[in-house]
Parts: structure tokens; C-alpha cells; sequence
């Protein structure tokens, strides 16, 4: 696939590498020349200065023949001119633009046909408070990522002594929890992937992963914990993009601090938010104030500054005062591994939140969504079994019938999905049913498919298998 | 040691994909049935069975290669594929009972590998076609790259390849690239330079060559070598005057920018050419003096009529500038203005990204910049005026790059030919042949000039013209990296 990412920043450098390792043809547009040249070092692929709203400059970087164009430099205005560009001038089929403001977000009008031409708008601040919203929602999780619209959740557990299923094997759950269908997909164990079958024995600190229906997320949950008490008392360090929106999601359902450096932010964020929520003007790692704020009563502390060093020193000072869960953004990927499982308890990869809605367009077959896991080592997909018996080769077969590649494991089917562009889905998502994959579980036409996929190079494979055949077409 | 494993496994693979070009002189040798035919068969075994050995040994270090292995694996490919490439000449020569020494069979392969073209066989005609072939060969390989080639087959390179690419591709900037993936760039520069390689033997059929000779001549051609199959050069081809004239316009087209190539033919247009900062340099500066110099052998009464003395003068010329080295008459004989230019001109009349060696025109131009732009600060001190070329602007670090590479290549040239006169040889041979050494051209004038070859030279002075050559084709960095004691450091 012929790609061009505009903007050479933390989003666009975090595209460009996961993109460029799997054979698609990458050119990056930015205006920084430096930046480019070590990126070209280090990746294969073209690099064109320039500002990405100049027809010129898009010419020079292949939009003529381009498949994709994905917009992510740090202005709204310049990604949706080029998306408009990309439309009016070269055809391009495929158009992302990264918009951060929420003025433009709910205007399809506005961004998409007709108006700026974008088919897609990301906004990365919003998926990283999602992610974040979830955590406090289910404080137990590593990460509760969502597929069918919401039906069914791939949760990230780490297992502790103490919960029922630790300590036993994968098969003991389905005995355990006779009428909850949830499927444990994958299971690390320092750092390494272990082959998840039904002997497989659960060890506290594993990392597991499972798939379930959203209502039985916290069921799954405690077989691998203890559950702790609902998160009461948050405190967010950061008034900035991120913060700003979180606490607007959180105000007034919780008891809700704010942190932030800057007085007339400070002012501004006092106005966005409601009065039960505290906005304090103070540095984050300053230590009198967190133990003047009782940071010890605190339930969730979230370190959401832009600067990394910031927001490790926050959280690890935090904890050592008594917050009893920590999360950091952590944008560099070397941090993120260094500080996982430390004074952290979770750290949040920005960039990987993104990749994920970026993926779906590039992967071949009807695929839904695709989740960017363990810092885009693994991945998690969720296609659609188009076709019949006669061309696809996953309908009407039982899934261990499926010639599925070794690492890849069909966690979940979600059966009876609206189909897209129907107005009134809700009702109709509710009837959706998630079935557990079993290894007599008859795959339908029009079936979600989920599939967890242990490292990328099988990836490939698992396309081709939802990819009708030719016949069809 | 263990830094040189994943470079010993590229250069593994790199050597069995050589050994197998050996192929093409083998089957011509079995169809025409030729005396060389006993020499490849080993010199095959050896090649490909060496590389798999290397391979194997390194198998397990598998990484992406880093700048610092780039530049240890073109230097390490280009000083030990040429080794190899000795083995069919030595047991041919051997087998036809009058060995040849490995000095003066490295130093021809290296001639051809380097595009020079400057050869210590005598009796080209009598040698076997297959050998023959195979010199010829070497050129056409050399031209383009090995590694470049290497880059365009094999999939494994990834990122390194862009190392490679880098280290190997002759200029001063290699940072734009033709396509986002470096194996699709190598791939399209092989396409046109195999595309036009084919264009170029059809027209020499048609000239009046034959078909042996015009593969051969067109891969001596399209490289810039400069090595043919008569000792006479193209004086053999004195009756036929179409051939001159292909070869001229073959030996312009290929000292210009491939990458202009690929773009022309990829937009099917001629703009590429003109929007290329080098091409029209190249171009005015190699008609100009070729023009220039058929009307001063005119004037100076070398050629009575105007038409030899155009044929002589331009084809003599654009040979020499081009930095290929045929010749079709004894250009020694002309009054020494002539030839002492042309033999300047081969610094500067080819392209970066081209086939030709030299200093390159872009060098000169960024430097002819430079100068004037110091004269303009001498008058207006507040003046902010960048080198430009084309319509970019030139970063002072390149500026300074280019700088430091005139400075070393002045000295490289100067060490080398004090090193010659301490040998014995006299100043005018002693001093075309390391121009010509460097410069990747061929024939310098005096023991070395058009008319005779290097084989009269001792030993130690054809290993100084081989270091010399291989330091031209690399440019001098990639290989004198490697004697700074920081690269070997941890």
C-alpha cells in the first residue's frame, strides 16, 4: 500500500514505524528537515519537506498514486486542508485527518464528504481519555479495549494470588464460571507470550488476557483478583489537552482534583469544570503540597502532563505517599517499558491508543477494529466473516477447522450485529449476542470475528483468511 | 569480531550472487566452445561455495545493519568480490600456460569492477570471447553497484539497504530517494540501466558491430568503463563512423543522474532533465570542450578537413570526460593542451548518481558557489546568501563535506604520485596514471598512455593504481573510514 503520513511528530513518527515494517510503501511529510533526515536513517522510507498543504509538496510525495493520506501533524487546519487537497486534486481513496479540537469533532459535514473530504477524523486526546476512562471505570484492568461497537471487551489482567483461577489451569474457568462465556486468549509471562491452552496454569503476575461480553467484565475479573473498592477519589496531575478532557468525563461522578502548573490554565479549567471539582495551581511533583492534598486517601493518580520525566517522577512520588493506583502517559516507548510494574501501575502509550483506528483502514478484509497490543507487538482484530461456505474460508467451518496460523487465536464471535449505516443500531446492539470461541463453534456468515494475534508476522495471514474469493466478487 | 558477523553474512550472500554472473561467461564458453572453458567451473565452486561458507559462519547474526557496518561492507565487497572475480582470468591464463600474477589479475578486475577500463593484457583480441565477456561484465556490474544490485535481489536488507546505498552511490547527497522503499529505488535504477544497456547494443549491431562485440562495448559503454575487445580500442571500428557516433551519445547518456533516467522514463517526460541542477552542467561542459577542442586540433592543423578532426576530437573528448577512456586514434600525439584538458575535464564532466568517477559536477558547482559567495559577503558582510542548487538550498554542512573531500582528494592524488616517482616512474605517467587511476577513467598519457597499457608497470606500482581506483569508485570516505581508529572502537 502506497501511504503518505503528513507530519513527522509523535503521532506520525509511531504510524510510520509500525506501517513501514509490514511492506507498505511510507513517504512522510513535515516541515522539519532535521527530524525527517534521522527518521529516514532509521526507517525505510521517502521523506519530502514541506508544508503538507502546498498541492506541490503533496505531488512531490506521490499523492497522485497514493492509497492512503493520513493527516496527523499538530494543526487541525493543515490536516483537514490537506485532506480536502488529497480529494479535490489526486484522488487519493483514503483520507485521515487527526483533528484535536472538539469543535470539529461531531461535524461529519463539516470534515467529511462534502466538506473537508476527511472519511475519518481521529482525535488521539480522545482515545487516550477513553482508555483512561476505562481504567477508572475498572481500576483492576491493565487495559479494557472494545469491540462490536462495545459488545464484547478484551481485557488485561495481571493475575494475583488469591484469585480462584490463579494458580489453575485456563480450563478450570468455564467450571468455575458455568454461565459466564469468556475466553482467556493469551498469557505473558515475563514479557514472553505462553501457549494458552486449556492445561496452561496461571502463575500470579502473568499478564492475561481474556475476552468477554461487556457485562461480565468484572466477573472475569475476580477470578484473576481481588477486586479492590470502586475508585472514589481521583486526582489528575496535567490540566492540559487530555486532562482538560478527562476531568470534564469524570466531574461530578467522582471527587476529583486537578493539578496544573500554569495560573490562567489554571482559570480556565476552574471555568470549564464544576465547582465540586478542585483545581489547584501547583506543580505535580511538589511533595508538601500532594501530602497537603492527601494524596495517601487518593485512589487514582493520574500523571497526564506532556512531559514524560514529569509524569514518572509524579507518579513514583505518589505512590511512595500513598496514592493506592498509579498511570502515566509515557510517550517514549523506552520509558513505557522501563517503568511498567514499577511505582507505575500502568503506563499509557498515546501513541499506541491511536495506531489502532489507523490499522482498520490499512488491513485488508472487512475489518471492524484492530487494537495495538503490548506497545505493537501484538494486535487484536476484529473482522467480519463475509461470504458463504463455497468462498470464504471461515464460514460455515468450525473454528478447529480453521487453517489458522500458530500465535493466532479466535477469542470471541459476535453474532447478529447491525449491519453499518443504520440509524437506530442501539436497540439492535442489544441484541447482538458474544459467544465465546469453543472448538466446535460453527462460524456464520456476517459473524464479528475476533481474533488475537500473538506477533505481527502472522498478521498477513489472518487477512487472507477473511479475504473473500475472487469468485465472490 | 562480533560486529563483523552480520556484515560477513550480507557479504556471504553478496559473494554467492556474484558467483553467479560467472554463469554468463560459462555458457557463452560452452555455446562458442572457447579455451576457457575449464576455467570457470572451479572458479564458480570456489565463489559461490566461499560465500556460503561466510554466510553460514554468520547465520545466527541477524540485525539491521547500522552506518558503521554499511561502510565496512561496501569497502569489504569491494576489495574481496574483486578477488574472486580474478579466479576465472588466473586459470585460464594458467591453463593456457602463461600464468598471469594475482597482482596483475586483481588489478584488472578491480580496472573493470571500478569502471576504469585501464587493462595489463595485451592480444584482447585473441583471448577467449567468454573472457573477454567476463571483463566486460565486470564492468557493466561495477557500474551500477554490486551492492545496489545486491539491495534490488535480495529482501533481507530493509533499513541496512539504505546504509549500503549510501555508502556505495557515488555524490555528495543521497538522501532523496526515487521511491519510499530503498529495494524499489535499486530496483528502478537497474531497470533503466538495463533498459538503456539494451538500446545501446541493438544500435552498435546496426553500426556495424557484431554482436559479441557490441554486448561487450555496450557494457563497457553504459559503465563508463572503458575496456574493449580489440587493443586498438575503437580504432578498430575506423571504417565503420556510425559506431562513434553511438558510442558518444551512450557514453553522455550514462553520465547523467540515473535517477534522471528513472524519472524521465517514469513521467514520461523530459523535464526531470532539465529541473536536474547537474544535467545541463554536464552537458554544456562536455559538448563545449569537445566542440572546443576538434576546433583547436583544426586550427593547429592535426586534421586537415573538418570532419576527421570533429570525430577525432569529439570522440576522444567526451571518452576521456565521461571518464570512460576509448580511444579511436593516438590522442598522444596531439599538441599536450588537448589532452592534459581532457584528462581535467574527467575530474568534473560526469554526474553524481551517474556511472562516471571523478570529483562529480555537483562538487564543483557547490564549490564554485562557495567561492563566489565569499567574494559576494567580501562586499555586502550582512548578506545571508546560501549555496543553492537547482532551487534548494545547500546546508553548510554538505558545503563542508565537499570541502574536506577536495582536500582529501588532492592529497590521495599528490601521496599517490609521490609514491610513483619514488618507484621510478617518470613525472607525466607517474601523474596521468593516478588521475586516471582516481578519476576511474582508463589511460593516462607516456607509459601509460592510449596507445600502450599498464602492464610495463612493476608491481608495487600497479597495487598503488589499484588502491587508487577503488578509492575513486568509493570516494574516498567509505574506505579511509575504516583507517580512522574511532570506527574500530566500542
Amino acid at each position: 500500500m502506497k501511504i503518505i503520513i503528513l507530519g513527522a511528530g509523535r503521532v506520525g513518527e509511531s504510524v510510520a514505524e509500525s506501517l513501514v515494517s509490514e511492506q507498505n510503501d511510507i513517504t512522510i511529510v513535515d516541515t522539519d528537515i532535521g527530524k525527517l533526515m534521522q527518521m529516514q536513517d532509521r526507517l525505510d522510507l521517502r521523506c519530502v519537506a514541506g508544508n503538507a498543504t502546498h498541492p506541490s509538496v503533496l505531488r512531490d510525495a506521490g499523492a497522485e498514486d497514493a492509497d492512503m493520506l493520513i493527516a496527523v501533524t499538530a494543526f487541525d487546519e493543515t490536516n483537514l486542508v490537506a485532506c480536502k487537497l488529497a480529494a479535490k486534486l489526486f484522488n487519493v481513496p483514503m483520507r485521515i485527518a487527526r483533528v484535536r479540537s472538539t469543535e470539529f469533532q461531531d461535524m461529519p459535514e463539516l470534515t467529511g464528504a462534502g466538506g473537508f473530504e476527511a472519511q475519518t477524523v481521529i482525535c488521539p486526546e480522545q482515545t487516550v481519555v477513553d482508555t483512561i476512562e476505562k481504567l477508572v471505570e475498572f481500576p483492576e484492568a491493565l487495559q479494557v479495549l472494545e469491540f462490536a461497537d462495545g459488545r464484547a471487551n478484551l481485557i488485561a489482567v495481571r493475575a494475583y494470588a488469591g484469585g480462584p483461577l490463579v494458580q489453575q489451569p485456563i480450563g478450570e474457568m468455564r467450571k468455575q464460571l458455568p454461565n459466564v462465556d469468556a475466553r482467556v486468549v493469551a498469557v505473558y509471562r515475563n514479557d514472553r507470550a505462553l501457549a494458552c491452552e486449556a492445561a496452561t496454569v496461571i502463575q500470579p503476575g502473568d499478564e492475561v488476557f481474556c475476552l468477554a461480553a461487556s457485562e461480565n467484565i468484572r466477573a472475569v475479573m475476580t477470578e484473576l483478583r481481588r477486586m479492590d473498592k470502586p475508585v472514589k477519589r481521583v486526582m489528575i496531575a496535567g490540566g492540559g489537552n487530555i486532562g482538560l478532557r478527562l476531568a470534564k468525563k469524570l466531574d461530578g461522578h467522582y471527587n476529583l482534583k486537578v493539578l496544573e502548573r500554569d495560573k490562567r490554565r489554571c482559570e480556565y479549567l476552574a471555568g470549564q469544570l464544576s465547582s465540586q471539582t478542585l483545581v489547584l495551581q501547583a506543580d505535580a511533583t511538589d511533595e508538601d503540597l500532594l501530602t497537603d492534598e492527601n494524596v495517601n486517601e487518593c485512589d487514582l493518580f493520574l500523571a497526564l502532563t506532556s512531559d514524560d520525566e514529569d509524569n514518572i517522577m509524579a507518579c513514583l512520588l505518589a505512590k511512595r505517599l500513598g496514592a493506592r493506583r498509579t498511570v502515566a502517559i509515557i510517550n517514549r516507548r523506552s520509558y513505557a517499558e522501563l517503568m511498567q510494574g514499577s511505582g507505575i501501575d500502568i503506563a499509557i502509550a498515546p501513541s499506541q491508543s491511536t495506531i489502532g483506528e489507523l490499522l482498520k483502514h490499512v488491513r485488508r478484509g472487512d475489518i471492524v477494529a484492530v487494537h495495538s497490543l503490548r506497545r505493537g507487538a501484538a494486535e487484536a482484530i476484529e473482522a467480519i466473516a463475509h461470504g458463504d461456505t463455497s468462498n470464504s474460508k471461515v464460514v460455515g467451518k468450525r473454528i478447529d477447522e480453521i487453517d489458522l496460523p500458530k500465535g493466532a487465536m479466535i477469542g470471541a464471535i459476535v453474532r447478529g450485529m447491525p449491519a453499518e449505516s443504520t440509524d437506530d443500531t442501539s436497540a439492535d446492539l442489544a441484541r447482538a449476542k458474544v459467544l465465546a470461541a469453543h472448538h466446535d463453534t460453527v462460524i456464520e456468515p456476517e459473524d464479528h470475528v475476533i481474533v488475537f494475534c500473538e506477533n505481527k508476522r502472522i498478521i498477513s495471514k489472518v487477512e487472507k483468511l477473511f479475504q473473500v474469493s475472487v469468485a465472490f466478487l | 569480531m562480533r560486529t563483523l558477523f552480520p556484515v560477513l553474512r550480507v557479504l556471504g550472500l553478496t559473494v554467492v550472487l556474484f558467483g553467479l554472473t560467472m554463469l554468463a561467461p560459462l555458457l557463452l564458453a560452452w555455446i562458442g566452445n572457447d579455451a576457457a572453458q575449464k576455467a570457470y567451473d572451479e572458479a564458480i565452486l570456489i565463489t559461490m561455495l566461499s560465500g556460503a561458507a561466510m554466510w553460514f559462519a554468520a547465520r545466527r547474526y541477524k540485525r539491521e545493519l547500522q552506518p558503521r557496518d554499511g561502510f565496512l561492507l561496501v569497502s569489504l565487497s569491494w576489495t574481496v568480490i574483486p578477488a574472486f572475480a580474478t579466479l576465472p582470468l588466473l586459470f585460464y591464463f594458467y591453463q593456457a600456460g602463461q600464468p598471469l600474477s594475482f597482482t596483475d589479475a586483481y588489478f584488472e578486475t578491480v580496472s573493470g569492477l571500478t569502471t576504469t577500463g585501464a587493462t595489463v593484457l595485451t592480444g584482447l583480441e585473441k583471448l577467449p570471447p567468454s573472457i573477454n565477456l567476463w571483463r566486460h561484465l565486470l564492468v557493466w556490474l561495477g557500474g551500477m553497484g554490486i551492492l545496489v544490485l545486491a539491495v534490488a535481489i535480495l529482501p533481507l536488507l530493509g533499513v541496512g539497504g539504505s546504509q549500503i546505498y549510501k555508502a556505495e552511490t557515488p555524490g555528495p547527497m543521497k538522501e532523496s530517494k526515487l521511491t519510499p522503499r530503498i529495494a524499489e529505488t535499486a530496483k528502478g535504477l537497474y531497470a533503466v540501466y538495463v533498459g538503456i544497456t539494451v538500446a545501446c547494443v541493438l544500435l552498435y549491431k546496426w553500426a556495424g558491430m557484431n554482436w559479441f562485440d557490441a554486448f561487450c562495448h555496450a557494457f563497457s559503454t553504459m559503465g563508463l568503463g572503458g575496456f574493449s575487445t580489440y587493443d586498438a580500442s575503437f580504432a578498430a571500428f575506423a571504417d565503420r563512423p556510425w559506431v562513434d557516433v553511438v558510442a558518444v551519445i551512450f557514453m553522455v547518456l550514462a553520465s547523467v543522474n540515473f535517477a534522471m533516467h528513472f524519472l524521465a522514463w517514469r513521467r514520461k517526460s523530459l523535464m526531470p532533465y532539465w529541473y536536474c541542477p547537474e544535467a545541463r552542467f554536464v552537458l554544456l561542459a562536455l559538448i563545449g570542450s569537445a566542440l572546443f577542442i576538434s576546433l583547436y586540433l583544426l586550427d593547429r592543423g592535426v586534421y586537415a578537413d573538418w570532419t576527421a578532426a570533429l570525430r577525432y576530437g569529439v570522440f576522444n573528448t567526451i571518452s576521456i570526460a565521461t571518464t570512460t577512456g576509448f580511444a579511436n586514434t593516438d590522442y598522444e600525439q596531439w599538441p599536450i593542451f588537448a589532452p592534459v584538458l581532457m584528462i581535467f575535464l574527467s575530474c568534473f564532466a560526469t554526474s553524481s548518481g551517474s556511472t562516471g568517477g571523478g570529483i562529480k559536477m555537483i562538487r564543483a558547482l557547490v564549490l564554485l558557489q562557495q567561492a563566489g559567495r565569499e567574494l559576494s559577503r567580501a562586499l555586502h558582510p550582512k548578506q545571508i546568501n546560501p549555496v543553492r542548487i537547482g532551487r534548494d538550498a545547500v546546508d553548510n554542512k554538505v558545503v563542508f563535506a565537499i570541502m574536506a573531500f577536495m582536500l582529501m582528494y588532492g592529497m590521495t592524488v599528490i601521496v599517490a604520485t609521490f609514491l610513483l616517482l619514488l618507484s621510478g616512474l617518470d613525472e607525466k605517467s607517474a601523474f596521468t596514471a593516478v588521475m586516471a587511476s582516481i578519476n576511474n577513467m582508463g589511460p593516462g598519457l607516456g607509459k601509460v598512455g592510449p596507445a600502450s597499457n599498464y602492464q610495463g608497470l612493476t608491481d608495487f606500482q600497479t597495487w598503488v593504481c589499484t588502491a587508487s581506483m577503488l578509492l575513486g569508485r568509493l570516494e574516498l570516505f567509505t574506505l579511509l573510514v575504516l583507517f580512522t581508529p574511532a570506527f574500530w572502537r566500542k
